[in-house]
């Protein structure tokens, strides 16, 4: 598929990068030459130089037969305006980052529909939904949701003690009586799809399935369940760290918020009546105590620099605080923050590139949007794919233990009329169906649910 | 430095050149020409194993390939495909001196044309080893487009930075991909590649061309080479025929991205190119330069159309980097000998099959000339040198200027080393800049009519690396040869 991508930043190149890999004809345009040019030296694209919105560039980039172009420059006005002129010469579906506050409210999806945007991303709305659900599911490293949180998929690492540990898949089901789903294990660098005799050893990080009632039963079975949060104190006064408190705020959690430049405090406590705002420098230990660092359920740092949050979340680790959330931009950055014993480490290129890449599945898939979530997991190493099940699918009304699925790959749970179940081997997938399929990432990407067949 | 990775490399080049050399053995077969047969056959599984040898006991996971493995790859590539690609003429005994096969061999991966080979035996050969002469004209058709281009279009998945690669090995200032892929756009390059050249045969063999000679002869157009089939040249080949050949060899001097852009519809934005226009009106200038000064001091071009066709082809000829040749130039007029030898140093356009400085590179060479004395007569002047309507990265320009350093210094010092051979001052600088130039022929004792068996082997093998700088545009070589590109960790 020939796609457009304008803006070679951290974003952009996240997007290119997860683009790349699927295998797409990717045309990168970035206003800086040597942006273009580094660009072009790491991966395997076509680099046009030139300001977007110049119809000569875009001209160059072939934006008249291009099937997507992506948006992601600085700027959401250029990014705006890129897709409804790249929309105009015959560019297929356009994607606009569109991230200023002031725009991201109900009034977007009117200006969606003039503009004629396909898509609009928001890197920071996405990495602050991420932080939100880890808060309010304290256990658990990451949590990804499908079809409308009727499916939760959490992530943990077993620690010493744990009483998952030992114990084969199915015993633990039996012992447990609840309606989960172990769908992914990474031990050391391995990644296993794991079947009814696997066992749990301690280190492994592993990936739990199951509806949001389950979930509770089960963490509070395992005694992983904390008491929810309720005091959160953020660092930096970032636009993730807005969309953040609003969501906190709404969900009755008190919120800080350190920020050290005045005129970002002051309108931080316009648009946030409820936050307590602190003009100060998070980076000063004393003013981390001072503000009561020690009192805080989670600590979270949201500052545009990768540096600054990795280090003072060094030192709120230091302390007795239940959560500490860290935002690093940088991709390489992110192994090195956990290397430092940092657990939750968000990163927005992550989310964001999760977004994208099956939003060109589910271009891709000549039968229309088939592929309607997707998340990468365990570095990429698996995937977590939810399908619609359309009418004409050629598998439907047979029992899962007479399908042939390839291997390494899992139906892990189908959604019904807004029953979410995990299947049995007599469950069948009907037409209406959503279903939820875990595989390990192959060089053939799946953007069909009957690529999961033999 | 990822050897690893390079040593792979090597291992895919060699098992393409034993591929390469069924071409030949299909010729032998054809011909029944049984040494030639065993020769290209003993090369071709000899390749073939040692390939797999370094594909199976080397592996590596790490298949990132920066600025510097791209170039060493490029050259070891080469000097490997041209050590290899000559062991058939010594094993068959064609060309018994290694040396001399070498110094052949790499002159026809580099599409130079310089030939060690003497007329008496060059008829010969044309009677009883038809399949060596096929293999010596291949190796300018496999060399003019690129051996790593063939690879990457052909090998999945053979790495992810490719770029590094074609920007080495692809002759010009900037690399422009045509598509977004490497592989996609070296696939584009060859299907163009190939299309030309079998017109050409066509067109050829359409002229009463024996299908042999056509052949031999596309493949030493299309990479802009010049080995000739016989003692006569093209000379001996009727007027149509030159006609085509001179024609073809100017076709492939030109930038292939503008035949990509006719592809896809965009003959607008082709015709503005400026280098286009600039090669045709520097060629055009030439040609009528030389027809007018040979109809008038040479007895023998009695007519109009005789005199333009022979200063046409040689103009193509030189331009072009071929080093086919209709006449015996040498005996021209001493203007027409200046105007083809300052056509050597000037080449084809970027991105052809063509050598030389590139007619590129002369023209933002000049503007920058230009910027400089502007800047003397008004000092605080601000300007930008423009090329293809867009202002030129001032690194570009520092880049090809110091190129242009580079190649003299690389230049004078090959006419160094050789200067100790017997012949007069003509014959060397002419033989240095011609190798250089990846041209062909030169002027005196290294003329369109001489060949260069009389040299030493140490001046033949000066000589080959003048032409794999040439083609390679030097800095590859001089990569593999600076030490600080083989640090490594001490303790490991």
């Amino acid at each position: 598929m020939k796609i457009i991508v304008v803006g070679c930043g951290k974003i952009g190149s996240a997007i290119i990068e997860s683009l790349v890999a699927e295998g797409h004809d990717i045309t990168a345009v970035d206003i800086n030459q040597s942006v273009i040019n580094d660009t072009n030296n790491i991966y395997d694209v076509m680099g046009v130089c030139g300001n977007a919105v110049d119809y000569d560039i875009l001209n160059e980039a072939a934006a008249e037969t291009a099937e997507l172009l992506i948006s992601v420059t600085n700027s959401d006005e250029v990014n705006m305006l890129v897709c409804y002129i790249a929309k105009k010469m015959g560019a297929k579906y356009t994607v606009a980052r569109v991230r200023n506050p002031e725009y991201n409210d109900k009034r977007l999806g009117k200006v969606k529909q003039y503009l004629d945007l396909s898509l609009t991303i928001n890197p920071e709305l996405l990495a602050a939904q991420e932080i939100f659900n880890m808060i309010k599911l304290p256990a658990a490293f990451k949590i990804e949701t499908f079809s409308h949180r009727s499916f939760e998929m959490v992530e943990l690492v077993l620690k010493d003690g744990s009483e998952l540990v030992g114990t084969s898949l199915m015993a633990l089901r039996k012992k447990y009586k609840a309606n989960f789903l172990i769908s992914i294990v990474k031990r050391g660098e391995e990644v296993y799809i794991p079947d009814g005799n696997f066992e749990l050893q301690i280190g492994d990080r592993i990936c739990i399935i199951a509806n949001y009632t389950e979930i509770q039963k089960l963490l509070k079975m395992l005694a992983l369940a904390k008491k929810q949060a309720k005091t959160v104190m953020i660092l930096g006064a970032s636009k993730t760290s807005y969309y953040l408190a609003k969501m906190l705020l709404r969900s009755g959690n008190n919120v800080k918020i350190i920020e050290k430049d005045i005129e970002n405090c002051e309108k931080f406590a316009e648009l946030l009546p409820g936050a307590v705002i602190i003009n100060g420098d998070g980076t000063e230990q004393e003013v981390l105590l001072e503000e009561g660092i020690n009192d805080v359920d989670v600590f979270t740092a949201l500052t545009g620099i990768d540096e600054e949050n990795i280090l003072v979340s060094c030192f709120a680790n230091s302390k007795d605080i239940s959560r500490v959330i860290t935002k690093v931009n940088r991709g390489e950055l992110v192994s090195m923050a956990e290397n430092l014993g940092l657990e939750s480490v968000i990163s927005p290129k992550h989310a964001v590139s999760n977004v994208i890449t099956s939003y060109a599945r589910a271009l891709r898939n000549s039968l229309g949007s088939n592929v309607e979530t997707l998340y990468k997991l365990m570095d990429g190493k698996a995937e977590a794919l939810e399908f619609k099940v359309q009418p004409d699918f050629k598998y439907k009304n047979i029992p899962l233990k007479d399908m042939k699925l390839k291997k390494d790959v899992l139906i892990a749970g189908i959604i019904r009329k807004r029953m979410a179940f995990i299947p049995s081997g007599d469950d069948e997938i009907i037409a209406g169906d959503k279903v939820v399929v875990i595989a390990k990432a192959t060089e053939q990407k799946m953007d069909d649910l009957s690529d999961i067949m033999r | 430095m990822n050897k690893r990775m390079v040593l792979r490399t090597l291992g895919v080049v060699l098992r393409i050149l034993s591929l390469l050399l069924v071409l030949p053995i299909i010729t032998a077969i054809c011909y029944g020409e049984k040494r030639e047969l065993f020769s290209f056959a003993c090369v071709a599984a000899g390749s073939f194993f040692a390939g797999s040898l370094l594909l199976i006991f080397i592996k590596t996971k790490n298949t990132v390939i920066y600025a510097k493995e791209g170039f060493a790859i490029t050259a070891f590539t080469w000097i490997i495909m041209a050590a290899v690609g000559a062991l058939p003429f010594v094993i068959s005994g064609v060309i018994p001196s290694y040396v001399d096969a070498f110094f052949e061999t790499v002159s026809g991966f580099t599409t130079t044309g310089s030939s060690i080979l003497e007329s008496l035996k060059l008829d010969d050969l044309y009677q009883t080893s038809k399949s060596m002469l096929l293999w010596r004209s291949f190796t300018h058709w496999v060399g003019g487009m690129g051996v790593l281009v063939f690879v990457m279009a052909i090998i999945p998945n053979f790495t992810d930075r490719s770029i590094h690669i074609m920007r080495a090995e692809m002759p010009g200032p900037v690399i422009g991909k045509l598509l977004p892929k490497a592989k996609s756009t070296s696939r584009i390059l060859y299907v163009i590649y190939i299309a030309l050249t079998l017109l050409q045969m066509v067109l050829l063999c359409a002229g009463n061309m024996p299908l042999f000679d056509s052949i031999v002869l596309s493949f030493g157009t299309a990479g802009t080479g010049g080995f000739a089939v016989t003692s006569s040249g093209i000379g001996g080949y009727s007027p149509y025929c030159q006609w085509v050949i001179a024609v073809f060899m100017f076709v492939f001097g030109v930038n292939f991205n503008l035949y990509f852009l006719v592809l896809i519809r965009r003959v607008r934005t082709a015709v503005k190119s400026s280098e286009l226009w600039c090669y045709i009106a520097i060629a055009a200038v030439s040609t009528t330069i030389i027809t007018a000064n040979i109809m008038t001091k040479i007895p023998e071009m009695k007519t109009f159309s005789e005199a333009v066709r022979h200063a046409f082809f040689q103009v193509g000829t030189i331009m072009s980097t071929t080093g086919y040749a209709t006449a015996d130039f040498d005996a021209w007029p001493n203007l027409s000998k200046a105007v083809l030898f300052l056509l050597m140093f000037c080449g084809g356009c970027a991105g052809s099959t063509a050598g030389g400085l590139k007619v590129s590179r002369v023209i933002m060479l000049f503007k920058a000339v230009a910027k400089e004395i502007r800047q003397m007569i008004f000092p605080r002047s601000v300007s930008k040198v423009r090329f293809e309507g867009k202002p030129v990265d001032d690194s570009i320009i520092r880049s090809v200027s110091s190129y242009f350093v580079i190649y003299m210094i690389c230049l004078l010092g090959a006419f160094l080393l050789i200067a100790f051979e017997p012949f007069d001052f003509e014959t060397n600088v002419s033989a240095v800049v011609t190798c250089f130039n990846n041209v062909g022929p030169g002027f005196s004792a290294v003329g369109p009519m001489a060949n260069f068996a009389s040299y030493t082997d140490f001046s033949k093998i000066v000589l080959s690396f003048a032409m794999l700088l040439g083609r390679l545009e030097i800095f590859p070589l001089i990569v593999i040869f600076s030490p600080h590109s083989w640090i490594k960790k001490n303790n490991k």
